[in-house]
């Protein structure tokens, strides 16, 4: 397929506006920086660090900051700048993965509710609103306690109990978009509806939904550090920023070893900051009703 | 007039509306046939059932919408067994499979019905293959030479340009090309040219007439504009409150309207050339409400030649001349002599 000059002109030109909007925001520019390099250094973690997040020398323990180690080691003589590298990967995963997935049910239930209305919304609206009257936390440690720790059931929990706040957002859009004659003129060429449903109306709510997942993200990398500073996120094998808060949560450890739990927790906050301004940033340029 | 050279035929389709506990009766037993090949124009006022009886000609209604009464038959050719769409399953397989292939609809607002995220050749596209088996580089060429034939400059290139880069003239030519592409037998226009402006209607309009001329197709047009009817029509339906009051070729309902709501309405039509003095008739009184219940002709509290038998019994559906068919009790007399 040939495309003319004139065609990519045109369709740089809106990207191009697009990026200009993103740019403008200089919030967002730095959180986009600062998270890339965040997710680089993590994914990068071999590369940068030769210890073994996990290998526990007791002759090494309690190390302040040296050449050897530059964040000193921890109580067990684990190398601390390898556990936050390492932590990244995980606690980053686990945000990621938890967003995506609560942004796909709640998406595809918006979608179903909105678009069938009638007992179906009815029923998902009730369930919904369900899950939304019990507090967050107290359901996810009822359920952790129920099913036990594991990276897998904590993902399934966040999964299982965040998904209201997509599928209302969803439900709204698609209600209206189902009034749009567009729909109307895929019915009359003979479209089913699964098919008007997932591929006519669900594209036209994306702004709102990509947004929100971004926004989400910085949610579960919060909700999973603060289970695990509780005990009751992922096991201890796993590492995680949470973990090694948890990992220093002890008054001597706070007084005399403060890298211990301040470079954790400014990880936890520089990354949620960043997705935060990021978000925003892509608010801007998603938002059509925003110049 | 033979059977065979009838296309679509409705027959005293009633479609109710059911609000909370109210039934509005949006059509009351519409009548009317469209020949093949030929134009048929609905006209009537706001509100007079035009466009339902249309989406219920495919059973597009909103789920407040069902047919009640009255069958639609479907010819697809000449000597075929006539289909029932009115006893198919609402959206099931059946009806969708003649939907946008058999018989395919153009709406009144071009600016909306085009969904926003795809392109538009991605559209004209998703119909073509939804209906018929064919590779993506074959649909495209054919896509793009029926654009062309539409009128659409470049159209290799505009294929793959989004909604909002078309003007709305443009846009309602790659409504026709969606409509058209599946070359179907029937193609109803629901007020195609209601939000465009004067030069591009009359532009719409002949594009519609070349294309139904090219590939045979029969059209229903529905309309407000009596200056479209002449210009397009063949037959014409008049509607009022939700009946088919007069049906006839475009000669019979222009020079001879029987009908008194027909009669009200084309005085009400300013002519080219008309004297300045004159005052344009209007209509007098308004539409009753959709969900009145009539004991008798639905026109008789507005009408000028109303007696107490048209206000308490229902006129049938008369022919007065071939084709020719009113529902007023003037015309009773006429017939039995």
């Amino acid at each position: 397929m040939k495309k003319t000059k004139v065609e990519k002109a045109a369709a740089s030109s809106l990207a191009k506006r697009n990026l200009q909007k993103f740019l403008n925001n200089k919030l967002a520019v730095v959180g986009a920086v600062v998270l890339l390099l965040i997710v680089l250094l993590s994914v990068c973690a071999p590369l940068l660090t030769p210890y073994d997040p996990l290998y526990i020398d007791v002759s090494q323990k309690g190390l302040p900051m040296s050449q050897e180690h530059p964040l000193g080691t921890d109580r067990v003589g684990r190398d601390v700048l390898a556990r936050i590298l390492y932590g990244g990967r995980m606690t980053i995963l686990i945000g990621v993965v938890s967003a995506l997935g609560a942004t796909l049910l709640g998406a595809v239930l918006g979608c179903v509710s909105g678009y069938y209305g009638g007992k179906i919304d009815k029923v998902l609206v009730y369930i919904s609103e369900l899950f939304q009257c019990f507090p967050q936390y107290l359901l996810i440690l009822l359920l952790v306690g129920l099913v036990g720790q594991s990276t897998r059931n904590l993902l399934v929990i966040f999964i299982a109990t965040g998904w209201t706040g997509m599928m209302r957002i969803v439900r709204t859009r698609v209600m209206s978009l189902k009034e749009e004659p567009f729909v109307e003129s895929c019915r009359a060429n003979g479209i089913r509806g699964l098919s008007i449903m997932f591929h006519h109306m669900l594209p036209n709510t994306l702004g709102p939904v990509i947004v929100n997942a971004t926004l989400q993200v910085a949610g579960y990398i919060l909700s999973e550090a603060s289970l695990s500073f509780l005990g009751m996120g992922v096991p201890d094998d796993v590492v995680t920023w949470g973990n090694i808060l948890n990992a220093a949560k002890r008054l001597d450890i706070i007084q005399t070893m403060p890298v211990l739990w301040i470079a954790p927790g400014l990880a936890i906050a520089l990354v949620v900051l960043s997705i935060n301004f990021f978000g925003d940033g892509l608010r801007d340029v998603l938002d059509p009703s925003s110049l | 007039m033979t059977r065979d050279d009838i296309v679509l035929e409705v027959k005293d389709l009633k479609t109710r509306f059911k609000v909370g506990k109210k039934i509005v009766n949006a059509v009351n037993g519409a009548t009317f046939s469209l020949k093949r090949g030929k134009t048929l124009c609905i006209v009537g006022e706001s509100g007079c059932g035009k466009s339902v009886t249309a989406h219920s000609i495919l059973q597009l209604l909103p789920p407040v919408g069902y047919i009640e009464g009255g069958e639609v038959l479907y010819t697809p050719h000449t000597g075929d067994r006539p289909k029932s769409l009115s006893s198919m399953k609402r959206s099931g397989r059946a009806i969708r499979s003649i939907r946008g292939k058999e018989i395919s609809m153009i709406f009144q607002d071009p600016m909306s019905t085009l969904n926003p995220v795809y392109t538009i050749g991605n559209q004209i596209m998703e119909n073509l293959r939804h209906h018929e088996k064919i590779s993506k580089a074959e649909a495209r060429e054919r896509i793009v030479r029926l654009l062309t034939e539409l009128g659409i400059p470049e159209a290799d290139r505009r294929f793959d340009e989004y909604p909002h880069q078309f003007s709305g003239g443009m846009k309602q030519r790659v409504m026709i090309a969606i409509a058209m592409i599946c070359n179907p037998n029937i193609l109803i226009a629901d007020e195609p040219t209601t939000a465009l402006d004067v030069t591009i209607q009359a532009q719409i309009l002949e594009l519609m007439q070349k294309m139904q001329q090219e590939h045979g197709t029969s059209v229903i047009l529905i309309t407000h504009n009596m200056g479209i009817v002449a210009e397009v029509a063949d037959d014409v339906a008049v509607m009022y409150m939700g009946r088919v009051v007069e049906f006839g070729s475009l000669r019979q309902i222009f020079t001879n309207p029987k009908h008194p709501y027909t009669r009200a309405l084309m005085r009400s039509v300013p002519v080219l050339g008309m004297d300045r003095s004159q005052e344009l008739a209007s209509i007098a009184g308004s539409t009753p409400d959709a969900s009145t219940v009539f004991t008798g002709c639905e026109f008789a509290n507005r009408c000028v030649h109303a007696t107490d038998r048209c206000r308490n019994h229902f006129p049938e559906d008369r022919e007065v001349e071939d084709g020719h068919r009113v529902r007023c009790f003037l015309y009773e007399e006429e017939m039995k002599q």
